[in-house]
């Protein structure tokens, strides 16, 4: 879907008071020449990983994309030690479908919560955050700019919860709370093969309620829903979020067919399989249906929110800009 | 049963003065060989007890393993704290205790749980209730033991701690070690995989390695089983042997029975397949089970008894001693031991047999003394 984009059909012969159209013009061709220039340039997707080493974040990420993106290659580093403070770590890839180029950033953050005394550590972290904005902004506000300002700003945050079974911990809430304005939360449950389907429902039911309650909004937020039509669609994944989900990048035969998954002496946990695990939807909702609208929302929301910030405090920058008086208020903009 | 009745009759006939022809010809056999029965007899009488402490993060299925090793409930009635409740609680220690009879052989078992362990933001020092608690209770049992009184101490000591390591990590976690490095000089820790139906064969064996490197590098001292006699049979000592290189342990755990293969058995329902608690070739319940209930049971409690209460003790004597040649005071005939976390009651039961002790003394001197004079 195109939001923001009127286009007129032509009828011909059909007076509406307004314009009269008499043959065809060929404005919807917009949209073709938009899509050849996006394909030409490629567009970029930061996503962020965080959670307690040990979560399958690495292995998700694969998944996902369904190529090696992720920092560490398959299997275990045996002598990789978890570092003592948060460390950022980013890795890009170029990957190609369908003619569209899509330059992928995955920032892995090693070490969150994994240290005996969490205390603060999602600071780095937010300060990465911080710092892409302000990488952005600074292109922004310049008198010469560039044509197509690189964006290093981080898209989506996928926050693993580990599946203990009972609900949020104290750093769930912690790191959701400071967050949840600043980047596109999303929270999975991680290894959910070890929950069966009931406690599974509970445990969501359970995060979902204490993340209301501790009034975190993750993505998608209820604020920004456009209209009826996204509300409603927006409703249902609220409804179903956080996924559960298991990744695997090893393939087995199960009825004939070979497929990602995970061979235990029970059976066979079948990542794509929506009985298993919500995975497809994850991936559907990610990459099918809301990566666009996840770059708008960091752009027009997030950012914003930061320049605005920003503003107000240094009462102008560099550039001599007067104050604009900004609304928060979404805007429509297009990047391309 | 049977072997017992058939000993002691034959001691009774040893005994017995009426068949004469018999007892010559057994004239060799003393009888001495039925102890271990009357030992036997006597201990079923008495019953056993037994600690068990159960410490990991929550939400790593510790109650529902306690469960499934005890058959029985014991959380019925636990309420789960949210996250926000849990922001102020610090790690409690909360015992249960139940009693369970088993042909004739009674169990007071006390399970010892650790709410609040490793839950905080920040964790450091989370395990000091626990090692507190551990030491609490070997020092009632030192005052117990030099005490007047001691027929009927109760021994509140922990025997085992079985600790719950997160399937989801690379190995052990820097908390996971502090917190052996923390106990294990007081208490028999016997480390397991948590969830274990989360991994597949593959992961849980490189898990299990990288546990047991991790737990030589850092020099972490966990129960070991003893060595098996060298008069054992072949299968047995098979046994002890694959028991010993299965450690840690993965076990699963379940509060709910399913239909598989046509039996009724404990286990959890996946939309992929069933996972049998019982079953060993999906997880390693039955061997802990073995091992901590059916053949090492008397071991752990004496390990604990023999290596870590006498360590405790030792190190207690010594702190005594140099404190009171510090202090150069009298040595008393019966140690006054340094309160460590003094309450009220305690106070007062010292207080009474400090009294009690006083008057004893001053009876002695008064006979001594009488004595004295007599001899004069």
């Amino acid at each position: 879907k195109n939001k923001g984009l009127q286009v007129l059909k032509a009828n011909s012969g059909f007076s509406s008071g307004g314009s009269t159209l008499l043959g065809y013009i060929g404005i919807d061709t917009i949209i073709e020449q938009m899509r050849k220039k996006t394909m030409k340039t490629g567009f970029d997707f930061n996503i962020m990983v965080v959670g307690p080493s040990g979560l399958g974040k690495s292995t998700l990420v694969n998944t996902l994309f369904k190529s090696q993106v992720s920092r560490k290659s398959a299997g275990w580093a045996r002598d990789e030690k978890i570092p003592k403070t948060v460390e950022i770590k980013s890795v890009s890839h170029v990957i190609e479908e369908g003619g569209v180029k899509m330059k992928l950033t995955i920032v892995d953050t090693p070490g969150f919560g994994d240290q005996i005394n969490n205390d603060n550590c999602w600071e780095p972290i937010s300060k990465y955050i911080n710092e892409q904005f302000e990488k952005f902004l600074k292109e922004e506000v310049n008198i010469t700019r560039k044509k197509r300002i690189p964006d290093t700003r981080v898209h989506c945050c996928l926050y693993f919860i580990p599946p203990t079974g009972h609900c949020l911990r104290q750093l769930d809430v912690e790191f959701m709370r400071r967050l949840s304005h600043s980047v596109n939360i999303i929270p999975v449950i991680a290894k959910s093969d070890t929950m069966t389907i009931e406690e599974r429902q509970e445990f969501k039911q359970r995060v979902r309620k204490e993340l209301e309650n501790n009034g975190i909004e993750f993505y998608p937020q209820k604020e920004f829903d456009d209209d009826m039509e996204d509300k409603s669609d927006n409703d249902k994944i609220r409804e179903t979020m956080p996924f559960a989900v298991v990744g695997s990048d090893k393939e087995h035969q199960v009825n004939g067919k070979r497929v990602l998954g995970r061979k235990t002496a029970w059976g066979i946990i079948e990542v794509e399989n929506p009985n298993h695990c919500e995975f497809a939807q994850l991936r559907d909702f990610l990459i099918r249906s809301h990566l666009q609208d996840l770059k708008e929302v960091t752009h027009n929301i997030h950012y914003e929110t930061y320049r605005a910030k920003r503003l107000n405090d240094n009462g102008g920058l560099a550039g001599g800009e007067p104050l604009n008086g900004l609304s928060l208020k979404k805007q429509r903009l297009f990047f391309i | 049963m049977d072997a017992i009745m058939l000993q002691e009759k034959l001691v009774e006939r040893l005994l017995c003065p009426r068949v004469r022809t018999a007892r010559q010809k057994e004239k060799q056999y003393v009888g001495f060989a039925t102890l271990p029965n009357q030992v036997h007899r006597k201990s079923v009488k008495k019953g056993f007890d037994f600690t068990l402490m159960v410490a990991g993060e929550s939400g790593m299925g510790k109650s529902t393993l306690v469960n499934s090793l005890f058959l029985t409930d014991l959380y019925k009635d636990r309420k789960l704290l949210n996250a926000e409740e849990r922001i102020n609680q610090t790690v409690e220690i909360i015992k249960h205790t139940v009693d369970i009879e088993e042909k004739g052989v009674k169990l007071k078992l006390t399970i010892v749980d650790t709410p609040g362990f490793g839950d905080a933001v920040n964790n450091n020092e989370c395990w000091k209730p626990i090692t507190d608690y551990i030491d609490q209770q070997f020092e009632q049992y030192f005052r117990d033991e030099s005490g007047l009184n001691r027929k009927n101490i109760q021994d509140n000591r922990v025997h085992c701690c079985l600790y719950f390591i997160p399937p989801f990590g690379h190995g052990l976690r820097p908390v996971d070690v502090e917190f052996m490095k923390a106990l294990h000089e007081k208490v028999n820790i016997i480390p397991l995989i948590a969830k274990a139906d989360c991994l597949t064969p593959n992961e849980i064996k490189k898990l299990k390695d990288r546990v047991r490197e991790e737990i030589d590098k850092f020099g972490i001292k966990v129960y070991q089983f003893p060595e098996c006699d060298s008069d054992e049979d072949e299968e047995f000592k098979q046994l002890d042997k694959e028991l010993k290189e299965c450690t840690p342990f993965a076990v699963i755990g379940s509060n709910t029975v399913v239909e598989a293969r046509g039996q009724r058995v404990r286990g959890r329902l996946y939309p992929w397949g069933i996972v049998e608690v019982e079953n060993q070739s999906h997880c390693d319940f039955v061997k802990l089970r073995n091992m901590l209930i059916r053949s090492h049971m008397h071991d752990l409690k004496d390990v604990t008894c023999d290596v870590h209460y006498e360590n405790y003790r030792a190190q207690c004597i010594q702190e005594m001693t140099s404190k009171l040649a510090q202090d150069n005071r009298m040595e008393s005939p019966i140690p006054i031991l340094p309160l460590s976390t003094p309450d009220v009651d305690t106070e007062k039961l010292i207080k009474m047999k400090d009294e009690e002790l006083k008057r004893m003394q001053e009876m002695l001197n008064k006979m001594q003394q009488q004595m004295h004079d007599k001899d004069q």
